[in-house]
């Protein structure tokens, strides 16, 4: 019998404000143990929370980005358990009523666009961290991410192999980085995801069993995780077997999942309205407002790029991957409107110094090592034959970091190219001078020694002569030379 | 009169004609706990040293002519306040060496109005009590009759007050928790409007329904305190942000053609004859001032006792979470996390408190939800609507404030249904989270003092403080002093 399976992806994304959900203390990111943390989000006696604005305005981002419904009230819940890292002995988060419901992320798979639905998007406060094993046989508590935002975000189970769980998260995370909402760090923790997991016999309209798989800190895991656990829900079905809804946790080196706690032992967690906090009303304007604030969307500007600047899917998908590089990219062109050009600049020397500086780790770069004026105007020298194209590598080198412009370092550098006829025939004159004996093998058909001459020739002017001249001059003389040979 | 016997206004008059300084004042106080304390045991922590410093400072400042609503008056705080560097326990084992980092926003309000902290008064632990007889530590006595209770949860500051031991104090009522000690002592207890006082620094039993009040000698006291303590707090979500009226300016003023509601379900059969006898001769007097008395009915008041143990231990189940031995409070030596969880709490909360969380988780659960919680919350919902039909017929409405004046010691404490029904008559209000005053009306013939309830409109507390003064210039009550013998 062929089973199909069916995955469902749950992710919580650490929104970017600069204070908690519901203190002043800073979220920043590796910090001192405990550094960020007052009475309020240490779960002080006689302490109140109070809810900051951002986290609700970027879960309407999120929202709207998503296609979601946006209530206009929803309603902050307690999730009741106990556990050190969790100083209040309850989370806030939602419940009955979250602030976004239905929408959908659109992932490309096999070349070919699909919709993965929405359950639900809410807001609620991370917990801290136990530290164990830091100190002797006492596990220790940082509570610096308690209280962090969080946005969890709920598909309906619409994938059917891990390669589209994998796109979903992957179009899902690029979406949030456009948003600038999270930065979606998977080992950082900044961006995590569980996977629900199930097989059925293919036909079949009813659910099977589903498990939940915990613990996937990459893009990686959540795949290799998916893909044993259809396999090995697969074998115990086929065989007979019963499946049982649990919680497994994914143990990377092993590469297999392993059981954590059953459904019997999962917890109750009581949750009610947080008495505490007021619901969560989003009027209208306060929507539209965030509406218009939105940037253009991945997929959106990917489309356009291929429309109206002719690009390749390919190039284009790569533009427009990131919003800094979109935005760097869009710079450009109108700096000097040749998208080709300028595209292949950024990703064949831009990605690969974004890469060595560690920059593609930043959410959105700012500050450029080469600004898009200063690229678009090294792209022009070159069409424009001031510079060839293999000065133009060595100004794009000299460019990084010196925020001096392409015309600066030619001129500066004197290394404007060598056009005019006359110099070049007067270099290409004396290289054929200077080497008869190279001469002579060209004359008896050794079409090789060609390279060789242009390369005297290019040493000779340091590199400027502009090579399709050179080209064009040295076969002429050489060829005068063979059909008049020397008196 | 001795200096501790002055009401707030009084004291506050004199010390600006510096007919007396506020360390002398501060000082009679603590000679007067020195001597009736060991009798009526209010306080749990004083905080002496402290409050002679403020009351130099206030002195000073006296003296430069600087005004201060509270300048140098002599404050007792329940102990369920945060109090920065001042030990506070909620009269509980678990936070018995518990000092905050921080003051609660009444706490600053109070301190920055010149007020001098005595110490910190004895409650039923976390609140949860009508007798003060759940503390951790010691129970509270009423100075009318040292045999029986001062009423609670706020007992300590109730008794405080009427024992002279304060010249007025603050509590919390989540359920009748000022009114029902306000009424056994014989003192003046107000219940603000939900959302009028910051609960921020207050120790969380029932969020929906704690409210922070004072405890004052009469009614103009009242109005003072709660100019100082109420307002907007940006820290406090369900504070609500609208202008804090004069109080103490609205008092005088007839209470001509003001309507006043009777509900006949608050004089039943459970309501002893003494004090529905009281309450009713007092809105009789009522009448006589020019109030137009209205009969109307509550008709879900029946249901307020269910309901608000439903609601309000379900909160506290989860407020009271955060107790567990981690990071502060008490912690039993225990071998691994979910023993140093158990025992810290098994050890470390009373009876009632644990018999509260395990009712409050119950109705949480999943399964009894709905059946529970959810099901109260619909009758709470159809609670304020009778409030609210009841309101477009009248401006106030007179209850008794407790069924029966204060019981033995130890009476109640083993019958915790009968005990829960000393609120019956307080707890409707805090579901609605109306504003309400108790105010002394009469004796019953042991010499236990009898407490009437005004309700007000949400937000009126003007007009249940200008009938309540009303009543008190024309009665002799609340001059009344216990003679605190054995």
């Amino acid at each position: 019998m062929n089973y199909e399976s069916i995955i469902g992806l749950e992710v919580h994304a650490q929104l970017l404000t600069q204070s908690k959900i519901f203190c002043g203390c800073s979220s920043q990111f590796g910090r001192e143990p405990n550094q960020n943390t007052c009475p309020v989000c240490a779960g002080f006696p006689g302490v109140l929370p109070v809810l900051n604005k951002q986290v609700v305005e970027f879960a309407i981002k999120a929202g709207l980005a998503s296609h979601c419904t946006i209530a206009t009230s929803s309603i902050l819940a307690r999730k009741n358990y106990f556990y050190p890292d969790l100083p209040k002995g309850y989370q806030i988060s939602q419940y009955e009523v979250p602030i976004c419901t239905g929408g959908y992320i659109e992932f490309e798979i096999d070349g070919a666009l699909k919709r993965a639905r929405l359950t639900r998007i809410h807001i609620e406060e991370d917990a801290g961290k136990n530290i164990h094993d830091a100190h002797g046989t006492a596990s220790l508590v940082d509570l610096n991410r308690a209280g962090v935002p969080l946005l969890e975000i709920v598909s309906e189970p619409d994938m059917r192999t891990p390669q589209e769980a994998g796109a979903y998260l992957r179009a899902l995370r690029q979406l949030l980085q456009y948003l600038s909402i999270c930065n979606g760090n998977m080992e950082e923790g900044s961006f995590r995801c569980d996977a629900n997991v199930s097989v059925r016999p293919q036909g079949s309209e009813a659910f099977g069993t589903k498990v939940e798989i915990k613990n996937l800190n990459s893009f990686k895991a959540v795949e290799k995780s998916i893909e044993f656990e259809v396999e090995r829900q697969r074998d115990t079905v086929s065989e007979g077997g019963k499946l049982i809804q649990e919680t497994r946790l994914w143990d990377e080196h092993r590469e297999e999942t392993r059981s954590m706690r059953s459904k019997e032992s999962a917890h109750d967690y009581r949750y009610f309205p947080d008495p505490d906090l007021l619901p969560i009303v989003t009027n209208g304007d306060w929507i539209d407002e965030v509406r218009a604030g939105l940037p253009e969307l991945p997929n959106i500007r990917k489309a356009r790029f291929i429309k109206d600047y002719a690009l390749p899917a390919y190039d284009a998908e790569l533009l427009s991957g990131r919003r800094d590089v979109a935005d760097y990219f869009e710079t450009a062109i109108a700096v000097h409107a040749n998208p080709k050009a300028i595209g292949n600049w950024i990703i064949g020397d831009l990605f690969r110094v974004m890469k060595e500086r560690q920059l593609d780790e930043q959410l959105y770069i700012a500050i450029w090592p080469v600004p898009p004026e200063h690229l678009a105007q090294l792209v022009e020298l070159i069409e424009k034959d001031k510079i060839s194209g293999k000065i133009g590598k060595t100004v794009f080198e000299t460019m990084l970091g010196s925020r001096l412009s392409a015309q600066e370092i030619v001129r500066e550098r004197n290394l404007e190219q060598i056009s005019d006829d006359r110099s070049i025939e007067t270099a290409v004159e004396r290289v054929i001078a200077a080497n008869p004996k190279q001469v002579a093998q060209f004359q008896s058909g050794n079409e090789k020694v060609f390279g060789f001459f242009v390369g005297q020739i290019m040493k000779a002017t340091q590199g400027k002569a502009n090579p399709q001249k050179v080209n064009e001059i040295l076969r002429k003389s050489l060829k005068r030379r063979v059909t008049q040979p020397d008196t | 009169m001795s200096l501790v016997q002055l009401t707030l206004h009084e004291a506050a008059e004199k010390l600006r004609k510096a007919e007396f300084t506020a360390v002398e004042l501060a000082e009679a106080v603590y000679e007067r706990i020195a001597e009736t304390e060991p009798r009526v045991g209010a306080y749990l922590t004083l905080a002496h040293d402290k409050a002679l410093e403020d009351a130099a400072r206030a002195d000073e400042m006296l003296k430069q002519n600087r005004r201060g609503p509270l300048l140098g008056i002599p404050l007792a705080i329940k102990d369920n306040f945060l109090t920065k560097d001042l030990r506070t326990t909620c009269a509980s084992k678990i936070l018995s060496d518990f000092i905050p980092p921080f003051d609660a926003t009444v706490i600053s309000k109070i301190r920055s109005a010149g007020a001098v902290i005595i110490g910190k008064t004895n409650l039923d632990e976390f609140a949860m009590g009508s007798s003060a007889e759940n503390s951790a530590f010691f129970p509270t006595h009423n100075p009318w009759n040292l045999e029986r209770i001062p009423g609670g949860s706020s007992g300590g500051s109730a008794a405080a007050v009427a024992a002279d031991e304060c010249t007025a104090a603050l509590g919390t009522d989540t359920g009748g928790s000022i009114r029902q000690p306000a009424a056994c002592c014989g003192v003046v207890g107000l219940k603000p409007t939900y959302g009028r006082v910051s609960r921020y620094g207050i120790v969380a039993f029932a969020s929906s329904m704690d409210q922070v009040g004072p405890i004052t000698k009469d009614v103009r006291d009242s109005a003072l305190l709660l100019e100082v303590i109420a307002g907007h707090d940006p820290a406090d979500s369900t504070s609500v942000n609208s202008t804090v009226p004069a109080y103490s300016d609205m008092l005088a003023g007839d209470i001509n053609r003001v309507r006043i509601g009777v509900p006949k379900e608050y004089f039943v059969s459970g309501v002893a004859v003494e004090v529905g006898d009281a309450v009713r001769k007092a809105i009789g007097e009522l009448e006589k001032q020019g109030a137009m008395i209205e009969d109307i009915s509550l008709p879900y008041t029946e249901y307020a006792v269910a309901v608000y143990y439903v609601v309000a231990t379900a909160e506290a189940s989860s407020n009271l979470a955060r107790y567990d031995g981690m990071r502060y409070g008490y912690r039993a030596n225990a071998r691994d996390l979910l023993n140093t969880y158990t025992l810290s709490r098994a050890e470390g909360f009373g009876a009632e408190v644990k018999r509260r969380i395990m009712l409050g988780t119950y109705v949480l659960s999943a399964g009894y939800y709905d059946a529970y919680y959810l099901k109260a919350q619909k009758v709470r919902s159809l609670i304020k609507q009778d409030f609210e039909a009841a309101f477009r017929r009248c401006d106030v409405i007179a209850t008794p404030t407790a069924p029966t004046t204060a019981f033995r010691l130890g009476e109640k404490i083993k019958d915790p249904l009968q005990m829960y029904l000393s609120d019956v008559c307080t707890i409707s209000i805090n579901l609605a989270g109306l504003p309400a005053l108790s105010l002394p009306c009469g004796f019953d013939r042991d010499g236990l003092p009898i407490g009437m309830q005004l309700i007000g409109k949400h937000f009126d507390e003007a007009t249940i403080l200008r009938v309540a003064h009303s009543y008190e210039q024309s009665t002799p009550w609340h001059r009344l002093k216990p003679k605190l013998q054995d």
